[in-house]
């Protein structure tokens, strides 16, 4: 099963390889949330609901239907 | 000279100081208004140039992207692409802030690539060294191919510069150093160019992918458009490709202009955050805030209100006096003064309540709020953002009404300006104070609590809990589009500037008093003048009561205030409000009760003041009334008119109706349309209406 942004971690940081170009709306994509960038996430409310992360300089919430479709190259190490 | 004045706008991402800069650069020149049509804010402003010249300001809503995703990003898409437009701007300052410049240019190069003349604003210079950030800024100027500018609105630095630069605009438009026409697909957009000779060619790319028309595009050229359109899995992949490239393009410019010192990056950010979104803490602070905001707005606002209202009295009384009597005095000093007395006796309250707003927008909090609270309020249609609403409206809904502009998405603002009017208002607690002095006992259940007081208590969870079951079924009837994704930045924590606090509080202050006001106003002379006029039975009060007691002569106080009470039962509105008792009748309430209850659609307080006139008890003193109405006796059953049962039904009647013609005349300005308040007339009275009767049939 492929990883996405959703399975983060607090604290947790990982590169975006794919993002599934019909569900994750351009808007996001135009904040700088792009193949390639790495994504950290800051913090998560509860029930992993909406989450709070940094994407290229910015940060950002998203719920996690959208953070499901953002997948992962690798598991970075943890930088806490 | 030139004959028209130049128009510049200001277009950036929210969070850069743009309002900020816009308020340095016009000062207290500016005006508020409305884009037509819809409930977004236009804000206008004159400045004047070094050379003396006096240029047109325009401040836009913050947008990410010329791709709108909300009814207010789409004013900007459509004042940049209206050429012809009387707003269409001469120079476009983009506003961006040191610390998200690489987001911040996306716009930037979106407006250059309309071929409009473009100048780049980045704010909040002064933070550079504490931030440990470098720009090249002739480098930049140079590769960007236009002016920069390095100021901080805040503390003035680089304003004058600014105007300087926007006063030597060439105008010649400088090669275009990134069209997207000719980094992808260049066979298409040439055709598309050639299709289109008129307009930038990324101009008639950004009206193809739009989802719905611009108004002001002529028919023929939405037909050239419309063979574009038929593959929309091309534009959907250009789209995504415009987006890879441009950010390609933006970090080849930032590497060789831009660096920063990871070192000196303090971390405020992430040390506020650990508390202020934690699981635990973060809610706590959030109720804590909420109660202080909510106590405030009571208890500060309290003080000025009771001295506007004395000035109000005391300035109608004096005009009763001083006037020679007749029709045109008692307009004035029964209708108008207090229609205006109704109008700024809110005052207070909008301007507190948006104090604490604007400072926690300022502030970036607003934003941990909405994450905090999506999940919650997203069952129930609603947004993070409609907490503060729902808890201002425990002080007055019309301030928290207004407070719902922040909310994006038309959905959840428009659920939230629908179901705010439940939470119990501080004008239902007269009401709620003497029915339950009256029906509810003086006793203490476990010792401890007031039996008074856990009713009152009920009431506001009544209230809220109306709020959110209306708004989830609301959520499941209406038929509203709805953006399916959510995307909330989270800004940095910033000092709120006392001067932006100061003018948001002035413009929607502003804003109720001509926009709602005018309708408060008119209905208030309305309810005046159908409360001092009436058929035969009104005109002749004076000789009929003088008859009624001729046996057994009355002091001159005690038969004034019998004509009072004749008068009032023989007005229009008691004429309504007999008409209205067989309605009303099952639930236990007479036509006097009938009466308070239209008149108090002026304001709900008024039911304490119109049952004192009625029962002709001469001063608004609440003991006296009180013996008055427990007095009453119901002739058909034989007991006390105001027992338990109708007591209760009552004070559910008020909870539920939508009694306050301020708070329609907010709704109508805010949905800027008839329909809502109406709905919530209607809607909002029949539940209750049924409530009221459904708790009077169950006790009895």
């Amino acid at each position: 099963m492929s990883h996405t942004v959703a399975d983060l971690r607090v604290g947790e940081q990982g590169v975006i390889e794919v993002l599934s170009f019909d569900e994750v709306p351009l808007a996001l994509m135009e904040m700088g949330c792009l193949p390639g960038k790495q994504v950290t996430m800051v913090q998560m409310a509860p029930m992993k609901d909406p989450l709070y992360i940094r994407v290229n300089g910015s940060h950002f919430a998203i719920r996690k239907e959208t953070a499901e479709r953002i997948v992962l190259a690798k598991r970075l190490c943890d930088v806490r | 000279m030139c004959a028209k004045k130049m128009n510049i706008a200001l277009i950036g991402n929210p969070n850069t100081g743009k309002t900020s800069l816009f308020n340095q650069l016009t000062g207290m020149n500016q005006k508020v208004g409305n884009y037509p049509g819809v409930t977004v804010e236009k804000k206008q402003g004159s400045c004047r140039l070094p050379d003396g010249r006096l240029v047109q300001i325009t401040d836009l809503p913050g947008t990410y992207s010329l791709n709108p995703t909300s009814m207010d990003e789409r004013i900007v898409l459509e004042t940049l692409l209206d050429s012809e437009g009387k707003d269409f701007p001469d120079l476009v300052v983009v506003v961006a802030e040191v610390e998200n410049l690489k987001r911040n240019l996306f716009l930037f190069t979106q407006v250059q690539d309309l071929k409009i003349p473009v100048v780049l604003a980045i704010n909040m210079a002064d933070q550079m060294p504490r931030k440990g950030i470098f720009i090249d800024v002739k480098a930049l100027k140079e590769l960007l191919q236009a002016e920069v500018v390095l100021l901080s609105a805040r503390s003035r630095k680089g304003i004058e510069e600014l105007k300087q630069v926007i006063a030597s605009r060439q105008k010649r438009i400088r090669e275009i150093p990134f069209q997207i026409s000719v980094k992808i697909d260049v066979p298409y957009f040439n055709k598309l160019k050639n299709s289109l000779r008129g307009f930038p060619v990324y101009k008639s790319w950004l009206l193809l992918t739009q989802k719905e028309k611009v108004p002001f595009v002529s028919e023929a050229s939405w037909q050239v458009l419309g063979q574009f359109k038929s593959d929309a899995k091309i534009l959907k992949k250009h789209q995504h490709k415009e987006t890879i490239y441009r950010y390609q393009y933006i970090n080849d410019v930032l590497k060789k202009t831009h660096a920063v010192d990871v070192s000196k990056a303090t971390d405020l950010r992430s040390r506020l955050d650990k508390v202020l979104t934690h699981r635990v803490f973060g809610y706590a602070l959030f109720v804590c805030m909420l109660f202080l905001m909510f106590q405030s707005v009571f208890s500060w606002a309290s003080l000025p209100m009771d001295w506007i209202d004395a000035f109000f009295s005391h300035l109608s009384e004096t005009a009763k006096n001083k006037l020679p009597s007749g029709v045109l005095t008692n307009l004035i000093s029964d209708g108008m003064i207090p229609g205006i007395g109704g109008i700024v006796i809110f005052i207070p309250q909008i301007a507190i309540l948006f104090l604490f707003v604007a400072v926690l927008e300022e502030t970036g909090y607003m934003s941990r709020v909405v994450f905090l609270m999506d999940k919650i309020m997203r069952r129930y249609g609603m947004s993070g953002k409609s907490v503060i609403p729902l808890v201002s409206g425990t002080a007055c809904a019309i301030p928290a009404i207004m407070a719902t502009r922040n909310i994006i998405g038309w959905k959840d603002r428009l659920i939230t300006i629908l179901v705010t009017p439940f939470t119990t208002c501080s004008a239902r607690l007269p009401v709620y104070a003497i029915i339950i002095s009256l029906v509810i006992p003086e006793r203490t259940v476990f010792g401890l609590f007031g039996m008074q007081g856990l009713a009152l208590l009920a009431l506001y969870v009544l209230g809220f809990a109306a709020a959110i079951l209306s708004a989830y079924f609301l959520n499941k009837l209406l038929k509203v589009e709805r953006k399916s994704f959510f995307i909330v930045e989270m800004p940095n924590y910033k000092l709120p500037s006392l001067k932006n606090v100061f003018l948001e509080v002035i413009e929607k202050t502003k804003a109720f008093v001509w926009g709602a006001g005018k309708i408060i106003f008119a209905l208030s002379i309305l309810i005046w003048f159908l409360a001092s006029n009436g058929g035969s039975d009104f005109k002749n009060a004076q000789k009929n009561v003088s008859e009624q007691f001729s046996d057994a002569p009355l002091s001159e106080e005690a038969l004034s205030q019998e004509v009072s009470s004749y008068k009032l039962q023989h007005s229009y509105i008691g004429v309504l409000g007999k008409f209205i008792e067989p309605a009303i009748a099952p639930m236990g309430y007479d036509w006097k009760i009938g009466i308070a209850l239209i008149s108090s659609f002026a304001a709900r307080e008024v039911f304490v003041g119109a049952l004192s006139t009625i029962y002709s008890v001469g001063s608004d003193d609440e003991g006296t009334i009180k013996q008055r109405m427990a007095a009453e006796i119901n002739p058909q059953t034989q007991q006390k008119r105001f027992n338990f049962p109708a007591g209760m039904s009552l004070m559910v009647f008020y909870a539920f109706a939508m009694q306050c013609m301020g708070t329609l005349a907010i709704v109508k300005k805010e949905t800027n349309s008839w329909k809502w308040p109406l709905f919530q007339l209607v809607g909002m009275g029949a539940l209750a209406y049924f409530a009221a009767l459904l708790t009077y049939v169950i006790l009895t």
